[in-house]
């Protein structure tokens, strides 16, 4: 099975430790996983903002660096959702006004697109991928991921198989933390208000890393919680999944922290 | 007398005040939480809510796609049952045909029933103006009313109203416009019930005429469904002479037994409770039995501008339960006056813009916007109005709306500079080698400030405000991938 | 051209893109409908008395009774014409007035009032009055604040569609689930506003068969 990392443009720039993460974590498990060097960004920042045809050369170049893969795997249920039920919408309307006829047929074809812990569960089969993490983690089901892919319990799956990790419950963890791409610029006080409540339960919660399958999310999240001193980090998914003994001593050694983004996202 | 939206600031601006009124988010998050606690215990009592849920929307979707001719058949069967059926094309019109029906009938007031559409169109204003009284006889709507307030709920307008506020509200105001309220009023929620009681009873025995919406008119029989809690319905819908319904055109439903999904939905999305406790359908005039002159006023007011959008045309579909408001983050948190319409929260966003039309006026084009996109409120809807599809094409058609303008707006430059930059790998790459190079002259700083960046001045700071920014990291996954041979030669201390 | 027949050219502009209408929608089954009887039964008595509707069981030959108890002594008892005068045997005749066309401040004046019904619903604790003769109009099982109704065994079926199919929307309906109530101050639900601020409901089975 050739497997293809859809990194995404917010992880490639900012994050990268999630992509790496996710490298380690896949090639423990016997996936070779590539890195099509053509892509760019699933195009949902413009989709969701309403440039739907500013979203046309991102779909494209997305199709095209996916294109003879036989899955495409992604740290972000966002980017996973835009790619499963935005994409042919961009295409539709491309063609409709006469840019980039083939786009609909391109997106049609393209190889299914899963988010990671779907890939996990559902496309190797595993639940326990050997990680270990000794930390006491909350999870916050991002929204993209509970609600457009359903990615359900997956996630809470994987992490109750990591050796050493103790979960704790996320009080009113459905509920959004606020982040919503432009909505959080836009809608900026509103957003933080959502925020606050978000970081409030958090830490509430005792836990010492709050955990989630969207950088962008953790951002902001993680954003307020830095913001306020709170002492608590942000990791991606990715990250505790990928974390073994050997990591763990590194960073005991090193005192660094295993997420590579840092604590203060 | 209630207050009207005109000249609302965006959706922004309002909702940043009513953020700033701790007791309004206290009043709004309680009230909120209980009925998603209630809704959730009556939706899971439904081992097939899915299928029923599926037959719901079918139902609705079905009368829209021949809505000519359904409203067609619902005229006639009306017609045959006594009924007078007049058509207005805008709210002017149908206050026109209600004022001239309380006109005809020399009456200076008239009892209404709780109806969205009479809000829409502005119609007590309007009775107020020709000098007839507009009774609101539901509680919320009576505390709105006498509080000169506006209403910030589908179901329950006056939900940002606590129980010491409402007490005040009616100790000050009831006085003045009929029966007082009792000099030991107290703040009991069933005292309050009381004192409405007692305060609008002289107005439901004398009144001769009586406004009423509808929530559904049922193509086949001709028959109207009213359904509600109190019973003030009821005694608007049966003792007067003269009944005249505003009915939206989208609320027609084909049969009667189609009804039957959209009364299993409804009480459970609206107020969690199996039923609602009175449910009353009429057809026409009912020989000897409440109001021997009836009247239904069919409204469009842009629905026919809605039901010509493909995408937004679901939205149609509302049955008015409010399930999307009492779920959403953003309604959660600003309340209902932020949205500037009687249609607040999740729908409000999608339905305003579809009914008023994207490019007309600010304040509306902002409402696609006032959403996270988090998918709550898609799956509480009972008739599956995908509400996050709908905001994001009318956010394209604000953003469309604008792609002439000659001095393009900063955000769209940037949209357009971000989707170049998208079309191509080494455009991105080269962006990532300027925020790489910003992230080590950043990184050299010390301490906490070679982390996060703080406060930002200019656009950066709507994020700064209140959130720290991560420094971008020197080395973007592309360089990490490359300099790695894909991870394949990272030693430990590139374990990051 | 009239605000009609724009409307109704709009309507038909707006849908120009649709050219397959779907049939009519198919109900998807109720709840219960495979519970026994009294399994139905119990739910129902459960349900109504849940929404704080006052339910009390009896045999049919002890009707008379149950509504006499239901109704304070004293009481004046509005009736509708064609309710079976055992169903009232247990008040005083001179508790008991007729409607001859009742204003709404006389009814105003009246305590309570005893009516059959149409068809109970189990699932939901709810009674539908069709209103015929044996319920009366509208105005009597609204105005007075206590309302006595006489469910029998039989009119009880499992979930709102049996109800919508037995139903005929030529005549007005009124489906009542507990006594008037609002949720609108704070969203907590408090019982007593305009309706009948006392709903008893007496379930009648048959001989035996409780």
């Amino acid at each position: 099975m050739r497997v293809a990392l859809m990194v995404t443009c917010v992880n490639d720039a900012m994050f990268p430790g999630t992509g790496a993460a996710v490298v380690r974590l896949l090639r423990r498990l016997g996936v070779d996983v590539d890195f099509p060097r053509g892509q760019t960004c699933c195009g949902q920042p413009m989709v969701n903002t309403g440039y739907l045809d500013e979203a046309v050369p991102a779909v494209r170049s997305f199709v095209d660096a996916f294109a003879g893969y036989d899955a495409v795997v992604t740290p972000s249920g966002s980017c996973a959702g835009s790619a499963r039920h935005q994409h042919a919408l961009v295409a539709k309307r491309a063609a409709d006004n006469g840019k980039d006829p083939g786009l609909v047929d391109a997106v049609a074809a393209g190889p299914p697109t899963y988010e990671l812990s779907e890939f996990l569960v559902d496309v190797l089969g595993v639940t326990d991928v050997g990680a270990y993490f000794p930390h006491t983690v909350t999870y916050h089901p991002t929204c993209h991921s509970l609600r457009m892919l359903g990615v359900g319990e997956r996630p809470r799956r994987l992490l109750e198989s990591v050796r050493g990790l103790r979960l704790v419950e996320l009080p009113g963890a459905d509920q959004c933390c606020g982040f919503g791409g432009t909505f959080a610029l836009k809608n900026a006080d509103t957003s933080v208000a959502m925020g606050a409540d978000k970081v409030r339960h958090v830490r509430e919660t005792g836990a010492e890393v709050l955990v989630a399958g969207d950088n962008s999310c953790l951002m902001h999240i993680g954003g307020m919680l830095s913001r306020q001193r709170s002492g608590v980090r942000v990791m991606h998914l990715a990250e505790i999944l990928a974390s073994t003994e050997a990591t763990t001593a590194v960073e005991n050694e090193t005192g660094r922290e295993a997420g590579s983004a840092g604590g203060a996202r | 007398m209630s207050g009207t939206f005109v000249g609302m600031p965006k959706f922004p601006g309002a909702a940043r005040e009513a953020l700033a009124d701790t007791q309004l988010r206290y009043n709004l998050a309680h009230a909120t939480g209980t009925i998603r606690g209630k809704r959730a215990a009556v939706v899971g009592e439904v081992e097939n809510w899915e299928e029923v849920r599926l037959a719901g929307a079918a139902v609705k979707e079905r009368a829209l796609l021949e809505l000519d001719q359904r409203l067609m058949q619902l005229e006639g069967a009306l017609t045959a049952r006594g009924a007078t059926v007049h058509w207005a094309r805008d709210a002017a019109e149908a206050n026109a045909i209600v004022t001239g029906i309380a006109q005809a009938h020399a009456v200076d007031e008239v009892v209404k029933v709780k109806s969205m559409v009479t809000q829409e169109i502005g119609l007590n204003e309007a009775l107020e103006a020709e000098g007839i009284a507009a009774w609101e006889t539901d509680l919320a709507e009576l505390i709105v009313q006498l509080g000169g307030d506006l209403p910030s709920h589908i179901l329950v307008p006056a939900i940002h109203r606590n129980r010491a506020e409402v007490r005040e509200i009616f100790l000050r105001e009831m006085a003045k416009v009929g029966r007082p309220a009792p000099a030991g009023l107290t703040d009991e929620p069933a005292v309050l019930a009381g004192a409405a009681r007692e305060h609008l009873r002289e107005k439901f025995l004398r009144a001769k005429v009586a406004v009423s919406g509808a929530n559904f008119a049922i193509a086949d029989s001709g028959t109207l469904v009213v359904v509600e809690s109190e019973g003030n319905g009821r005694m608007c819908l049966t003792l007067p002479e003269v009944l005249v319904s505003v009915v939206g055109i989208e609320k027609v439903v084909s049969t009667w037994d189609e009804v039957d999904p959209l009364l299993r939905l409804l009480p459970r999305s609206s107020t969690g409770e199996r039923m609602n406790p009175y449910t009353s359908t009429w057809t026409g005039v009912t020989p000897g039995d409440g109001p021997q002159e009836v009247h239904v006023v069919l409204l469009d007011n842009g629905r026919t501008r809605a039901l010509a959008d493909e995408v937004g045309r679901q939205a149609l579909r509302c049955i008015r339960c409010s399930a999307c408001l009492n779920v959403c983050p953003v309604y959660e948190r600003t309340g209902g006056h932020a949205y500037g319409s009687v249609y607040p929260g999740p729908i409000g966003a999608i339905l305003n813009p579809l009914l008023k039309g994207t490019g007309v006026d600010e304040q509306v084009d902002s409402l696609p916007y006032a959403s996270s996109l988090c998918g709550a409120c898609f799956e509480a809807c009972p008739v599956r109005i995908d509400i996050p599809e709908v905001l994001v094409h009318l956010r394209s058609k604000v953003v469309d709306g604008h792609r002439d303008d000659r001095i393009p707006k900063p955000e769209a430059v940037a949209f357009k500079a971000a989707g170049w930059a998208f079309g191509s790998a080494e455009r991105l790459a080269a962006g990532e080698r300027v925020s790489g190079l910003a992230g080590k002259v950043l990184g050299r700083r010390g301490g906490r400030k070679a982390q996060v960046l703080g406060r930002l001045p200019g656009p950066g700071g709507a994020w700064t405000d209140a959130r720290d920014l991560p420094v971008p990291p020197t080395e973007s996954f592309r360089e990490w991938w490359e300099r790695t041979d894909g991870g394949r030669e990272e030693d430990d201390d590139d374990r990051t | 051209m009239t605000a009609r027949e724009e409307i109704l050219a709009h309507v038909r502009a707006a849908l120009a893109d649709v050219d397959a209408i779907p049939g009519p929608v198919v109900s998807p089954a109720g709840a219960g409908a495979d519970d026994p009887r009294d399994v139905v039964l119990e739910r129902f008595a459960e349900r109504v008395a849940d929404y704080r509707a006052e339910v009390v069981r009896c045999a049919s030959d002890e009707v008379a009774a149950a509504v006499a108890a239901a109704v304070p002594g004293g009481a004046r008892v509005v009736v509708p014409d064609g309710l079976a005068a055992e169903l009232v045997a247990g008040l005083a005749p001179e508790q008991l007035v007729a409607d001859d066309g009742l204003t709404a401040h006389q009814l105003d004046a009246i305590d309570a009032v005893v009516t059959a019904c149409r068809v109970g619903i189990a699932e939901t604790g709810t009674i539908v009055l069709d209103h015929q003769a044996d319920q009366g109009r509208r105005a009597l099982t609204l105005v007075p604040d206590r309302h006595v109704c006489v469910v029998r065994a039989d009119q009880v079926v499992a979930d709102v569609p049996d109800a919508v199919a037995l139903l005929d929307p030529a005549r007005p309906l009124t489906w009542i689930s507990g006594p008037s109530a609002t949720s609108d101050i704070e969203l907590s639900r408090v019982e007593g506003v305009h309706g009948p601020r006392t709903l008893v409901m007496v379930l009648v089975e048959s001989e035996g068969g409780r």
